[in-house]
């Protein structure tokens, strides 16, 4: 069996000293930014990257420490949520739902165990999937040639805004404005500067860790300011913990069924992990025999969304690793942690560097079970986080965010670079273009307009070309059709209200 | 409505200016049948494009803040860059402190809080990069 031959030297690289403890200090963090109310995986995680990268980690370590960070953020997530009604993310806000009516009716406790139980289902399954799933894709991925690449490229950046945007304008927009920003610098195959103004700083271009750190963490700061005297939710206390055997068995077929929904919604690039808790959910509400219950603390509305959720978080790291094609706004931000330390993703991934592939698979299941111990047990400690209040947060966030671009290049240029996106995501966020596409458009676009250029060389510049094969007619209807069908579809997909306070 | 419409008219304005530029970009001698300036013009296009559809079916109006709102956001803006811009010359702890008291305040005024705020994330994180993460900060750059 080549699957557990793999998944031992996983273990080999995995069970390491310094791995492990990466492994629990990237869950604790993780799960420390999770439940910070407004941080969520994606800024999370983006502020993190240039102190990893300027700790001096190998590739493996590096990864393990951010993935365990990613999953981390992912379970913690839905401590705001449930306590404070506030969801740290937008695919925390399915679990808002029923989760803090459930704490309202005096049954924190058990809505926090419940949905970290289901989180851990979630995850680990999908972990499960991930390792099954991602070498058979990766055997796929070397059907694919230019012009396969550029038609993947094409169907992320139509589905990614998809659902999460209401005009499909706007998030054409957004993958144009990020293409737009990565042409900046020299040409790759010519060597001439493009787009530079003559200015030198942009002449390596523009690096996509500036952009990310502005975009996420500084844009929320400025969010933060405006909505700052709005946004005071009650919160719930927490007095005692005890576990729900009974809900926990009720929901078990929930979590099953959320974890499959969740994980295939996290697959398919570009859709990512809000679409995988909004379909748990609303699959389990349009089963339920009794549909009045679910908004008002039903378990099942708890367990189905962060089960959900966890799932397709697995699942994003699929086409991430295999293809190089990010599923959601975080995996977007570990591909630019891959892109940093000099890892290309995609097939070759898997056969020339096996031990940072199942080195890191065997880091996620074991970073599932030290999440399940802090998440349940010790979930009181991370509850108290709630408490750090705003004004000492947010600085310091614009602290960590400032230290660490300005370790990674020690350019004053980038820092203002920095600020400046930060000023375009705000302004991004308030007439409602996505700012997941601008990153995906920054790390893709010259990769994207290689692909073009490679198929037009091979071809000598013949167009039908980039429809000669079924994968690539394949990934083009796939792109119109998701590019096109949430216009149809928007009327239906319509989240339900928030619980008031 | 009718921030849409400016916000797809100042769209336009910066895709045309885009594709402007894209017509200056060098070509080099050995071009390919792709060249360097397609892609650009492909990208710019679509910018324009989707700034004249927003334009013609502008989305209705998100809250924009109040005026005192929007002078907290021009502070913190200002706050941020005189940081960025005093960073190297006077290293991470004084600009660090008084960038974290002052965004501390604005966020909400309690002169105390943002004191306190200010110093103890300016000398915690200061020790936290350089011990624990290794950081190269200086901490007082070319002050002392």
């Amino acid at each position: 069996m080549e699957l557990f031959q793999n998944l031992a030297q996983g273990f080999a690289v995995a069970l390491t000293l310094t791995n492990l403890l990466l492994a629990v200090s990237g869950c604790f963090l993780g799960t420390v930014i999770g439940s910070l109310p407004g941080l969520g995986p994606s800024n999370g995680v983006a502020i993190l990257i240039p102190l990893a990268f300027t700790l001096g980690l190998d590739a493996t370590e590096a990864l393990v420490l951010m993935t365990s960070v990613y999953y981390g953020a992912m379970y913690g997530g839905r401590i705001s949520s449930i306590l404070l009604n506030i969801p740290g993310d937008e695919p925390a806000l399915m679990t808002t739902l029923d989760g803090y009516p459930m704490a309202r009716k005096g049954r924190p406790g058990d809505a926090l165990v419940l949905s970290g139980v289901a989180s851990f289902f979630g995850a680990l399954l999908a972990t499960i999937g991930l390792m099954l799933l991602a070498p058979i894709l990766a055997g796929i991925a070397y059907l694919f040639g230019p012009p396969e690449y550029f038609a993947l490229y094409l169907l992320a950046f139509c589905t990614l805004g998809g659902l999460a945007s209401k005009n499909q304008a706007k998030s054409a927009l957004a993958a144009a404005i990020g293409l737009g920003i990565a042409m900046i610098g020299l040409d790759n195959s010519t060597g001439l500067p493009r787009f530079t103004y003559g200015e030198i700083h942009l002449f390596d271009g523009i690096d996509f860790l500036v952009a990310i750190v502005g975009l996420f963490a500084v844009s929320e700061i400025f969010i933060f300011i405006e909505s700052h005297g709005k946004k005071s939710a009650i919160g719930v206390t927490l007095r005692k913990v005890t576990i729900p055997i009974k809900d926990i068995i009720h929901c078990l077929p929930t979590m099953l069924r959320s974890t499959l929904v969740g994980f295939v919604a996290g697959v398919l690039p570009g859709a990512g992990a809000s679409l995988g808790s909004f379909l748990a959910y609303m699959a389990e509400k349009s089963i339920a025999r009794d549909k009045s219950k679910f908004g008002h603390g039903n378990p099942r509305g708890v367990a189905a969304p962060e089960a959900g959720n966890n799932a397709a978080a697995g699942g994003a790291l699929v086409p991430m690793l295999t293809l190089g094609v990010p599923g959601s706004g975080t995996t977007a931000v570990l591909l630019a942690l891959l892109l940093t330390l000099n890892i290309t993703p995609g097939p070759l991934l898997f056969q020339d560097r096996p031990e940072v592939v199942w080195g890191l698979i065997a880091a996620l299941l074991i970073a599932n079970f030290v999440l399940l111990i802090m998440n349940v047990p010790l979930v009181r400690l991370f509850v108290s986080i709630l408490s750090v209040p705003p004004n000492i947060l947010l600085p310091g966030i614009m602290m960590v965010s400032f230290a660490g671009i300005y370790s990674l290049s020690g350019s004053g240029f980038d820092l203002i670079l920095m600020i400046l996106f930060g000023l375009l995501g705000y302004l991004c966020r308030k007439v409602g273009v996505p700012t997941v596409p601008i990153i995906l458009g920054i790390l893709l676009g010259n990769k994207m307009e290689d692909a073009l250029r490679d198929a037009m060389v091979i071809s000598n510049g013949e167009i039908s070309y980039l429809f000669s094969s079924g994968i690539s007619i394949g990934l083009w209807v796939a792109a119109i059709v998701g590019f096109v069908l949430p216009i149809f579809l928007r009327p239906f997909l319509k989240t339900p209200p928030r619980p008031a306070d | 409505m009718t921030s849409d419409r400016i916000f797809g008219l100042a769209v336009l304005a910066v895709a045309l200016f885009y594709l402007y530029s894209a017509t200056a970009i060098q070509l080099g001698f050995l071009s390919d049948p792709v060249g360097s300036r397609t892609f650009p013009y492909l990208i710019g296009a679509v910018a324009a494009l989707c700034g004249i559809y927003i334009c013609i079916k502008p989305d209705p109006d998100p809250n924009w803040p109040a005026w005192p709102i929007i002078a907290k956001l021009a502070a913190a803006t200002a706050v941020m860059y005189v940081f960025a811009r005093l960073l190297k010359p006077m290293g991470f702890i004084l600009p660090a402190a008084v960038a974290s008291a002052l965004l501390s305040y604005l966020i909400s005024p309690n002169v105390k809080v943002s004191i306190i705020a200010g110093i103890c994330l300016s000398l915690g994180l200061y020790l936290i990069f350089r011990a624990a993460l290794g950081l190269s900060l200086s901490p007082f750059g070319d002050l002392f």
